[in-house]
């Protein structure tokens, strides 16, 4: 499929506000009024992390489009050697457009070998993951990319 | 009425912005093994992401109900003291079983599919109760069964005791139902490929099923989808198993026939 | 229906240093806590919130799940492999329902 195509009927399914707020509820996931925003997730990242988070060190692996809300594939990678005194220790996945900003937290140790992990996460709409690395030395980093959910016709 | 009635029908009443800009896909991409002739699996509509989560045996969340049906198929059950591996031993001999289905039954006078077929292994050989459709070890023990033919052509017949079947599906199929007044072959003939939305019409093949749906978090059954297409352009659903939904799914099989079983398919 | 089942896949031999892939997949319906039922009332949160690996009792690697993890949740991560031994793969679920699921990998 192009991107192109898909922007663009993206485009014109949102003139339909309303069919779209529909959608998300009938998906059972957002509820009305209700979502984070860039502020939660920065107000829930300084709950859970000490310091500034610095670009770089991480990679994301996300689709820039997604099918399907309900089940989107999120990778990342954070560089590091991971040795006993110089590793990640955690990484936390947020999202800016859920009921909630936290969606997990992985916890590696210097045994991982890489501080790499996939999993499949839910997302209320187009929004965007915030990765955040915390590690060993204290330092942090983030990495944001944009995640469009495209809305279908196809209910069955 | 004409397509371009029924474009705006499909745009109008679904109140879905439905846009048919054209083919999503190159035609000349090669699909392989999902492509036969023109008829292209729901495989060749997918996200890449989604057909990579198919490609992974593992990552594949239908496989959870493959291994419900794997662990059912040697659990002994019923007043007969049986399992369905008391009878067909390994579940190898189910290879090649799936691509056939649904079969005529000349007893019943009618078409049975796979979920029947093993709901009558279950009340005549083992004295069992049947499971219910869209039951998880229902499903399961489908998934288990058409897996073990995964990627063989399907191959069903319209001839014969079939004909009336296959005319009662195809017409089935070509009839117009609904408030939206839409048949099956509007969004899966003659607009396949475009979009409703951002879902990008496919042929409506069923092949993959019973599916891993994203949109379901969860696996179902051909008639399952039958009854969502149905209820989508406002039409009061067949029942699961019904003989309108038989004859339909001989139909759907037939045009899908020679693409590769691909149960548990991930679909969006 | 029978209970719960993970499904873990790990290699079963590996070379000593080499960093291996664990796959994990686990049959739950992550219940928001956000969706209604037919009745109109709220379906009440059941999620998988936490999920372990141990290798021969030690936590190599660990995660916390929010309500934002998919259904039937999948995870994949990395071990580096030093020495014969068995896994220990625990998920937690709300309200604190263990499932445990145990693997062997041989390292040379």
């Amino acid at each position: 499929m192009t991107e192109t195509q898909l922007t663009l009927s993206r485009r014109q399914a949102l003139k339909g506000a309303s069919a779209f707020a529909l959608t998300l509820v009938a998906a059972g996931f957002l509820a009305p009024g209700a979502h984070a925003d860039a502020a939660a997730v920065d107000a829930a990242i300084k709950k859970l992390v000490k310091g500034t988070p610095e670009e770089g060190k991480i990679k994301m692996d996300l689709p820039q489009i997604a099918e399907n809300g309900n089940t989107v594939p999120v990778a990342f990678e954070v560089e590091s050697p991971m040795s006993k005194d110089d590793y990640v220790k955690t990484v936390h996945l947020f999202a800016e457009g859920n009921p909630s900003p936290e969606v997990a937290s992985f916890y590696f140790t210097p045994q991982s070998g890489m501080a790499r992990a996939s999993t499949r996460m839910r997302m209320a709409g187009t929004q965007n993951v915030v990765v955040v690395a915390e590690m060993s030395n204290g330092k942090v980093y983030m990495a944001k990319q944009q995640v469009k959910v495209t809305i279908g016709g196809c209910g069955g | 009425m004409g397509n371009t009635s029924s474009k705006l029908i499909l745009a109008g009443c679904l109140a879905l912005t439905a846009c048919f800009a054209g083919k999503a896909f190159a035609a000349d991409k090669n699909w392989g093994q999902y492509q036969v002739e023109d008829r292209r699996s729901g495989y060749t509509f997918a996200a890449p992401e989604t057909r990579a989560m198919q490609d992974d045996n593992f990552q594949n969340p239908g496989m959870l109900w493959a291994e419900i049906g794997e662990e059912l198929w040697e659990k002994t059950e019923g007043e007969a003291g049986k399992a369905c591996a008391s009878c067909h031993n390994g579940p190898e001999t189910m290879k090649g079983v799936a691509v056939s289905y649904p079969k005529y039954v000349a007893e019943k006078k009618n078409l049975e599919n796979l979920e029947q077929r093993i709901n009558r292994c279950r009340t005549e050989n083992m004295k069992a109760k049947p499971w219910k459709y869209e039951s998880k070890e229902l499903l399961g023990m489908t998934v288990f069964v058409r897996n073990q033919s995964l990627g063989m052509p399907i191959n069903v017949k319209v001839d014969g005791d079939y004909a009336p079947f296959f005319e009662k599906g195809k017409a089935f199929y070509e009839q117009r139902r609904g408030q939206l007044d839409l048949a099956c072959k509007h969004c899966h003939e003659d607009f396949e490929g475009g979009q409703l939305r951002a879902n990008i019409l496919s042929q409506g093949q069923g092949n993959g099923f019973p599916v891993y749906r994203l949109k379901w978090s969860g696996v179902g059954s051909l008639h399952r989808r039958f009854r969502g297409c149905n209820k989508q352009v406002r039409s009061k659903p067949y029942g699961y198993g019904s003989d309108e939904y038989l004859a339909l799914e001989l139909y759907v099989m037939w045009r899908g026939r020679g693409l590769p079983v691909e149960t548990p398919a991930v679909r969006n | 229906m029978a209970n719960i089942k993970p499904r873990v896949r790990i290699p079963r031999k590996a070379k000593a240093g080499e960093v291996v892939e664990i796959k994990s997949l686990i049959e739950h319906k992550m219940e928001t806590g956000q969706r209604k039922g037919k009745d109109g009332k709220k379906i009440p949160r059941k999620i998988i919130n936490r999920f372990e690996c141990k290798f021969e009792g030690d936590l190599v690697f660990a995660s916390d799940w929010h309500p934002a993890i998919s259904a039937n949740p999948y995870l994949a991560f990395h071990m580096r492999a030093e020495k014969t031994g068995e896994f220990e793969f625990k998920w937690i679920e709300d309200g604190g329902a263990e499932y445990v699921k145990k693997a062997k990998m041989t390292v040379s």
